[in-house]
């Protein structure tokens, strides 16, 4: 190599997100046919098993389809029912649709003890594979509506949304595969037979010191009535990742994690009727409530939730469109609880 | 003022670090040199005017923006001159919006009182705001910090947590007018 070209080498290799395989030596592989998702050319490993979060993500209307595979005869360690610990091995993928195509596959590999491997493969136009996406991410893989494209976010971005609990799995819980599940959840699929459940988990073995009526007495979100408990859900699942008290934003008591055991939720304990740090345009600051009842106008959950300019949006990265329904059905809860 | 004040203050801005030399620990006081020749002083040690013109207001230290000096509306960005600072040096308007350096003192309600090393480490890691929220705005250097290595910003951190608290609630940074 040439003096210069070393040189350059050693500046690249110091610039952050150049650096070779930070994470204890391991590497996504290049290509996500070489992450064993499928047996053969679009064909699924039957050993990896379909599931659907019953509060799935938001990410601007994309068609998801998710897969886990647990290492052959490894049980979950289930005794803290707000945070399972995966075993070893264990791989989780999200594929992403927009439009009928195939745009990003993402990857979540427990590939060594404290070691998670957060990866996105982008799809090829034929749909025969996906190649792994430069750590800082994609933008423009695809258009999702006329004059806006969907980014497939880098590496700091996915342990951005996924490393502030004591578990990185988001999706992927007791809450989430509960047997009770939600009718009612925004952007919900409906149950099918194919798709894992918490009962098909217990009846396999696949959960260690789970308690023991997980199934007789299943997670559920305590709510009033069936439409707080549908947004309650989908806060936990949209927001609940950067808001939650077990690891707080410097300063910001909001907490949409849901418990399942308090009848009050946090999510509506830190929110109703509660101050805002935030300030709404045209109000004076302090003034600014984070849900008030009867005016969704001028509530900051719903206002930041509607946003997508880029000092105000909620979530802050993630997607490029805000979700109609979910602001729709906000709005109506919103406008319908009494004043206090 | 004359551009000869103006730039003598900016350097007078640099030699804030001083004071806090004297503290025993190696790591602090390579944090205080970092800090000293990167200039975070120049936008979070807001400048006072002086006998001889604008000064570093010292009793302030790193707090950034000070609450009581509430700005009104910035010119709009167009043309050649795109953008404009306070006379402070600590509150910038732009095509961003409107951006106010931020308290680096360890207040716990207003500063990084509460940050650990980590949160701090993540905020450069991810340039974003709190190390998870919207992207960190112009001027501020996130990209100086993010080619920095590790252990000098941990350096960094250390000095910034062993300055005095100063209780200073900075203004959010606001949006530009016409995106409302
Ligand atoms: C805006 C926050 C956010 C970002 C950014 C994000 N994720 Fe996720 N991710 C979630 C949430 C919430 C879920 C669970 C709900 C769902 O699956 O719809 C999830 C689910 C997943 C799953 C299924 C396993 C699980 O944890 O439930 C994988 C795999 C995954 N994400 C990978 C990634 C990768 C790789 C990136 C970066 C390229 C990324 N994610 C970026 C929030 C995020
Ligand atoms: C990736 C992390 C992340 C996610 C996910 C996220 N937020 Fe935030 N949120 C932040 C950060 C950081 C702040 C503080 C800075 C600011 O106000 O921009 C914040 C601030 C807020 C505020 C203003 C603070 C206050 O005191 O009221 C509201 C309201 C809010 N978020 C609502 C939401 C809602 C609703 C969702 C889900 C639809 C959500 N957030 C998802 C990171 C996140
Ligand atoms: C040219 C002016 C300027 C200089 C020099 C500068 N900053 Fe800043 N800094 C700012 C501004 C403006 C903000 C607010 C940015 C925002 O709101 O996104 C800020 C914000 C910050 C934040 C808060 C990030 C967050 O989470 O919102 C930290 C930490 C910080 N600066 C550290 C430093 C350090 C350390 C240095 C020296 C290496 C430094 N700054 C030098 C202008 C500056």
């Amino acid at each position: 190599m040439r003096p210069l070209s070393l040189l350059l080498a050693a500046v690249l290799g110091s610039l952050p997100g150049v650096a070779g395989a930070p994470y204890g030596g391991v590497r996504a592989p290049r290509l996500l046919s070489q992450t064993g998702l499928y047996a053969a050319p679009g064909r699924l490993d039957p050993r990896n098993r379909a599931y659907s979060p019953q509060y799935p993500l938001w990410s601007d209307g994309a068609a998801k389809a998710r897969w886990v595979r647990l290492p052959d005869g490894a049980a979950i360690e289930a005794g803290d029912e707000d945070a399972w610990t995966f075993p070893v091995g264990t791989k989780f993928w999200k594929e992403f649709q927009f439009h009928g195509r195939k745009v990003e596959t993402r990857l979540l590999w427990h590939a060594r003890p404290g070691v998670w491997i957060f990866a996105s493969y982008a799809w090829n136009a034929a749909g025969t594979d996906a190649t792994l996406v430069p750590e800082e991410g994609l933008p423009d893989a695809a258009e999702i509506a006329p004059g806006l494209r969907h980014t497939i976010p880098g590496v700091a971005d996915c342990r951005t949304c996924h490393e502030n609990g004591r578990t990185e799995v988001l999706g992927f819980t007791a809450l989430q595969l509960s047997t009770d599940r939600d009718p009612g959840a925004i952007h919900g699929e409906p149950p099918r037979p194919g798709l894992l459940t918490l009962e098909d988990l217990v009846k396999e073995g696949r959960l260690r010191h789970a308690r023991a009526d997980l199934l007789a007495r299943p997670p559920r979100i305590r709510a009033g009535d069936p439409e707080t408990r549908a947004l309650l859900g989908y806060f936990a699942a949209n927001c609940g990742a950067c808001h939650r008290m077990d690891h707080p934003l410097d300063g910001l008591d909001l907490d949409f994690r849901p418990t399942g055991r308090t009848p009050g939720e946090p999510g509506l304990a830190s929110t109703v009727n509660r101050p805002s740090q935030y300030t709404l345009p045209g109000e004076a600051p302090g003034t600014t409530l984070r849900i008030r009842p009867g005016d969704p106008d001028h509530s900051a959950v719903y206002s930041r939730m509607a946003s997508r300019r880029p000092l105000s949006q909620m979530p802050p990265l993630g997607s490029a469109l805000a979700d109609r329904e979910a602001l729709d059905r906000l709005r109506a809860w919103i406008a319908r609880a009494p004043a206090r | 003022m004359t551009p000869l004040t103006f730039r003598t203050a900016l350097l007078a801005g640099l030699s804030f670090g001083i004071a806090s030399a004297a503290a025993p620990d190696a790591q602090i006081r390579r944090g205080a040199y970092l800090t000293r020749i990167m200039g975070c002083a120049d936008c979070h040690m807001p400048l006072k005017m002086g006998p001889k013109g604008p000064e570093p207001d010292l009793a302030r230290g790193l707090s950034g923006h000070p609450e009581a000096l509430v700005m009104p509306a910035a010119p709009e960005p167009k043309g050649p001159w795109l953008w404009s600072g306070a006379a402070t040096n600590t509150a910038f308007a732009g095509p961003w919006g409107v951006s106010y350096a931020a308290n680096l003192t360890p207040d716990d309600e207003t500063g990084l009182g509460r940050w650990t090393e980590a949160q701090f480490l993540q905020i450069v890691h991810t340039g974003r705001h709190l190390g998870k929220g919207r992207t960190i705005l112009p001027p501020m250097p996130i990209q100086n910090l993010q080619a920095t290595r590790e252990e000098d910003l941990k350096a960094i951190f250390a000095y910034l947590r062993s300055q005095p608290a100063v209780r200073n609630h900075v203004p959010t940074a606001t949006e530009p007018a016409a995106s409302h």
